[in-house]
């Protein structure tokens, strides 16, 4: 068996052996991979989210596991320090050897550090790998801890990577400066008065620019304090962010004698193979018509070409014509450029629309006969990008009037563009995994994909960078009507509606219950499905209480308490906040004690008793409410606890009263259904005691206000909450709550969490921002209404229940006899009970 | 528990030599379960008034052993009338009693009839 070794565990690493297993001549290979970073090869491209999450497995791009399944042996924390090419041998950092046949160097790049006097000093960081980060995010803390005034730090250039490290400066709670060489912004992709419209638009933002500025040294003892462009010109800054450009890492291939580029980079041919032919050279580190290609997708392309290679089908081969548009969304703004973004006059001419009030940019460049599109840049709007790459790329014929592309078709009204159907098969719509629209169409005409999600699966169109995701919905849609297939998301057999639009039908219509529904808007006698999603429905539309229409409840909500494993109840009385008197908890005990109930703290600060039998509920919660307590919705798909730590009221460190503030919310939203069940937390400090940031939304007091997150909820995927809007006052906390909560309620589908919603919202935490924070949707108003509507008219449905003597028939076991349920067990645990396993 | 499951065996009209009165319509709730005792056995009886019917089944699930099913919600699957036990959801037909998701649990089911206003289940015992 022939082995191959490939150096470097990164994006392109990783693609080589995705691309390796999926070709079935791989059973002739043994792989083995070296990675030098402690963990399997991760999603550099988008790397700042790290910052908003600090979940390195959510980028990783397939897990350790994943490697094993397919036989790949992999061996991180290493690194190759030697190739022996007469022995065809490697030698590793801890000195072992391993035998190669085939050698793969995807070493990639790293950071250019300029040879700046000073650069060695501690706070000045590069920004490339999750170390790197954390390294950047430990210095901050100790930089902010007890400084009061805002620190500045700075980013050394303003290429793509500068602006979002900048982005990430900003994050960690810095005043952020920008220091690049050129003239412009992102010099390499935009032209100047494009980066006139990203400048000002940043600048908005907060982010200080300096532009052509050459940095002399880098000021301070042994630690930075500040960079010196001229002899009176400088800025004091505490920390420093390199992002500079890349420098491929060749010393492997150096130290071996590859033929290498003047410049550096190792030489491949268009088989990817080095000097040495058994050798290859893929990724950041190879030298490709005198190029090397920064981007993912080039890398991507290079992988599937060295495993062809080796595996035998050799008349796979890289292209000559590399396509380097790309599409980003820096810091809320989108960038995109594709094709030839400078034209050269004797090629074309240039058709340039700007909006400064807008900070909107828009330039094509047309051939000399207008036929055709030849590249151009988009700032501040990019959602044509995919239909003018497209066009690009294919050739496609544009409009006679070739401003109609950015201007839109005026005169006759519609769009310009034709259908995404009129694209030609063979078009790659997702460049970073190489997929055509033809896979992506024929995975449903001639495959099995019913929906977006098995197409993803199918093709993994989208799961690289994500910018083609819009034009691949559209395809997905516009096949599936080819079929006649209708798209859209039903609820159950008994209703073709999604959960959104029976809301509104029910809503508008003023439907008085379950029946009427059913009669007017679905077929059948329903099921467990839908009638627990229209008793919701009910519930956020007029805030009836489960004890209104109980046959549609589901069994948690019809008897208010939860069925635990052996069909007995548990009990969760409501302690907002998780603050509780001594009488109240002394009443908690007695009650326990009196019906012999297993007791337990549970995770949301709230006492669970379990055990109750269903005629012991009434009684249980009869003493319950007379001591003053209310029910705590535990069972129902309805907000449960919002969490606290004990901020200032008694924490040294505590910022704000996070007890009273979430005693206050968690009182505002009790007994509010939804399609999930909702929980919230309120720190008093970035300490986060309480989890906040765990929950569907969480608060952390800061300086100045409270820092709002939300959708943090992913169930059995966790997510962690993501940063909503900062400083706020009491007041502005509840009115985004308000809306948030009750945008949720409206759109969510059923039983769909905070962050599952979220990740399927179109345009994500930005549109959710514009629709609670700026109205985009002009509904703010009403939203808040409804929500007040549904506070004012809160009642607590246990004392509903006690208080009705017809409701006690609920409770009871048999409807023809006094006996309980004889099948019960109990057995000793740790001084209380639980149920017999059968 | 396997001896607790074994009383329960679906009884057809024709078999039954005991009709059991239960309670008045009235003490049933419309379009959902409630469960009743006979000798050692615990039946759910459902009054399904949105298709005019009635029926019982065990209340054992068979699944996990717990006394539940009169608890579950109840509905139709492609016009078959069924409850989902409130433990895991798993669909039983109320006509024959077969889990509807296709595994090999059943439940016994039991006729039922209304005779002014009383509610009678039959039994072959």
């Amino acid at each position: 068996m022939k082995k191959i070794i490939v150096v470097g565990n990164g994006m392109v690493g990783y693609k080589f052996c995705e691309k390796f297993v999926a070709l079935a001549e791989n059973k002739k290979f043994q792989l083995t991979v070296f990675g030098e970073e402690p963990r399997p090869a991760y999603d550099r491209v988008h790397l700042s989210d790290f910052f908003q999450n600090k979940d390195a497995k959510a980028l990783e791009m397939a897990p350790r596991t994943w490697y094993e399944e397919h036989g790949i042996e992999l061996v991180t924390d290493e690194r190759i320090t030697a190739i022996h090419r007469v022995s065809k041998k490697v030698t590793t950092s801890k000195d072992l050897n391993y035998k190669y046949d085939y050698l793969v160097l995807a070493t990639g790049s790293a950071p250019f550090v300029p040879n700046i006097p000073g650069v060695e000093k501690k706070g000045i960081f590069v920004y490339r790998t999750i170390e790197d980060l954390e390294a950047m995010l430990a210095y901050a803390e100790k930089l902010k801890k007890g400084k009061k005034r805002r620190i500045k730090a700075a980013v050394l250039g303003g290429g793509l990577l500068g602006l979002e490290a900048a982005k990430a400066v900003m994050d960690m709670g810095f005043e952020p400066h920008v220091v690049e060489f050129a003239s412009k912004l992102m010099p390499r992709q935009l032209d100047t008065r494009a980066s006139n419209v990203l400048l000002e638009k940043i600048e908005s933002l907060g982010i200080h620019v300096h532009l052509s500025k050459a940095t002399n040294k880098i000021l301070g003892d042994k630690t930075i304090t500040g960079m010196e462009f001229g002899e009176y010109d400088k800025i004091d800054v505490e920390m420093l962010v390199i992002s500079a450009g890349i420098r491929p890492r060749d010393e492997l291939a150096k130290t071996c004698f590859l033929e290498m580029g003047t410049r550096g980079g190792i030489v491949v041919s268009d088989k990817m193979q080095t000097s040495d032919p058994e050798i290859y050279a893929i990724g950041e580190v190879a030298l490709y018509n005198q190029m090397i290609y920064g981007l993912v997708a080039p890398g991507y392309d290079m992988a599937g070409v060295a495993v062809n290679q080796i595996i035998g089908n050799t008349e796979v081969v890289m292209e000559s014509d590399i396509d380097m548009s790309t599409k980003l969304k820096l810091i809320g703004v989108d960038v995109a450029s594709y094709g030839e973004p400078f034209m050269p006059v004797e090629k074309g001419y240039s058709i340039i629309y700007e909006n400064k009030t807008k900070n909107l940019y828009k330039r094509i460049n047309i051939s000399h006969d207008g036929k055709s599109l030849l590249g151009g840049i988009l700032v501040g709007d990019a959602s044509d990008y995919n239909m003018f790459h497209q066009i690009y790329l294919n050739g496609l014929p544009i409009p006679k009037d070739a401003e109609e592309l950015i201007l839109g078709s005026r005169g006759e009204g519609g769009s310009s563009f034709g259908s995404v159907m009129d694209i030609p098969d063979a078009a790659q719509v997702c460049s970073c995994e190489s997929v055509t629209k033809g896979a992506i169409c024929c995975s449903i005409t001639e495959g099995d994909c019913q929906n977006l999600g098995d197409v993803i699966a199918k093709t993994k169109a989208t799961t690289g960078c994500g910018g083609c995701k819009p034009m691949v919905v559209d395809l997905v849609n516009e096949t599936l009507k080819s079929l006649g297939k209708e798209v859209k998301e039903t609820i159950c057999e008994h209703f073709s509606f999604n959960r959104q639009e029976l809301y509104d039908l029910i809503k508008v219509n003023q439907v008085k219950d379950y029946d009427e529904t059913l009669n007017l808007f679905g077929e059948g006698d329903g099921c467990e499905v839908c009638k627990p999603l229209v008793a919701s429905i009910f519930a956020t539309i007029t805030m009836e209480t489960p004890n209104k229409q109980v046959g549609i409840q589901d069994t948690n909500d019809r008897f208010l308490a939860n069925i635990q494993r052996n069909g007995t109840y548990s009990v969760v009385p409501r302690i907002a906040g998780g603050e509780i008197t001594p009488d109240k908890l002394i009443v908690i005990g007695e009650v326990a004690k009196k019906y012999d109930l297993y007791t337990k703290i549970t995770g949301g600060q709230r006492i669970d008793l379990f055990g109750a039998q269903l005629h012991e509920l009434p009684l249980i919660w009869k003493e319950l409410i007379d001591a003053g307590f209310e029910s705590g919705h535990a069972y129902g798909k309805s907000l449960r606890t919002v969490k606290s730590c004990v901020g200032s009221t008694w924490c040294r460190f505590g910022m704000h009263e996070s007890v009273t503030f979430a005693i206050e919310i968690e009182d505002r939203y009790k007994g509010l259904r939804s399609p999930h069940k909702l929980k919230g937390g309120v720190s008093g400090c970035i300490r986060e005691c309480a989890e906040a940031r765990g929950k569907d939304f969480g608060l952390i007091a800061v300086d100045g206000g409270w820092n709002l997150y939300v959708c943090g909820n992913g169930g059995a995927t966790p997510k962690h909450a993501v940063l909503f809007a900062e400083h706020l006052d009491d007041a502005t906390v509840i009115k985004y709550l308000d809306r948030f909560l009750m945008f949720y309620i409206r759109t969510a589908g059923p039983l769909v969490r905070t962050a599952p919603w979220l990740d399927k919202l179109d345009g994500g935490i930005e549109y959710l921002k514009k629709v609670v924070i700026e109205d985009s949707l002009g509904i703010a108003e009403e939203l808040e209404l409804e929500m007040q509507g549904l506070v004012n008219k809160y009642e607590c449905e246990w004392k509903q229940a006690i208080e009705d003597p017809n409701m006690a028939k609920r409770f009871k076991h048999f409807v023809n006899s006094d006996d309980t349920d004889d099948n019960l067990v109990f057995v000793p645990m740790r001084d209380q009970k639980m149920p017999k396993a059968w | 528990m396997q001896n607790i499951l074994e009383q329960y065996k679906s009884v057809a009209e024709a078999e039954v030599k005991t009709w059991f009165e239960v309670g008045t319509v009235s003490d049933f709730p419309e379009n959902s379960g409630a469960c009743i005792k006979y000798k050692t056995k615990q039946i759910a009886v459902y009054n399904f008034a949105r298709k005019d019917k009635w029926y019982a089944c065990q209340n054992l699930c068979p699944h996990k052993m717990e006394m539940v099913l009169s608890l579950g919600m109840i509905g139709d699957k492609d016009g078959i009338a069924k409850v989902a036990c409130p433990m895991h959801k798993k669909n039983f037909s109320l006509e024959d009693g077969t889990n509807l998701a296709g595994d090999d649990l059943k439940i016994a089911v039991y006729p039922v009839k209304i005779e002014s206003g009383n509610v009678y289940i039959g039994f072959s015992d």
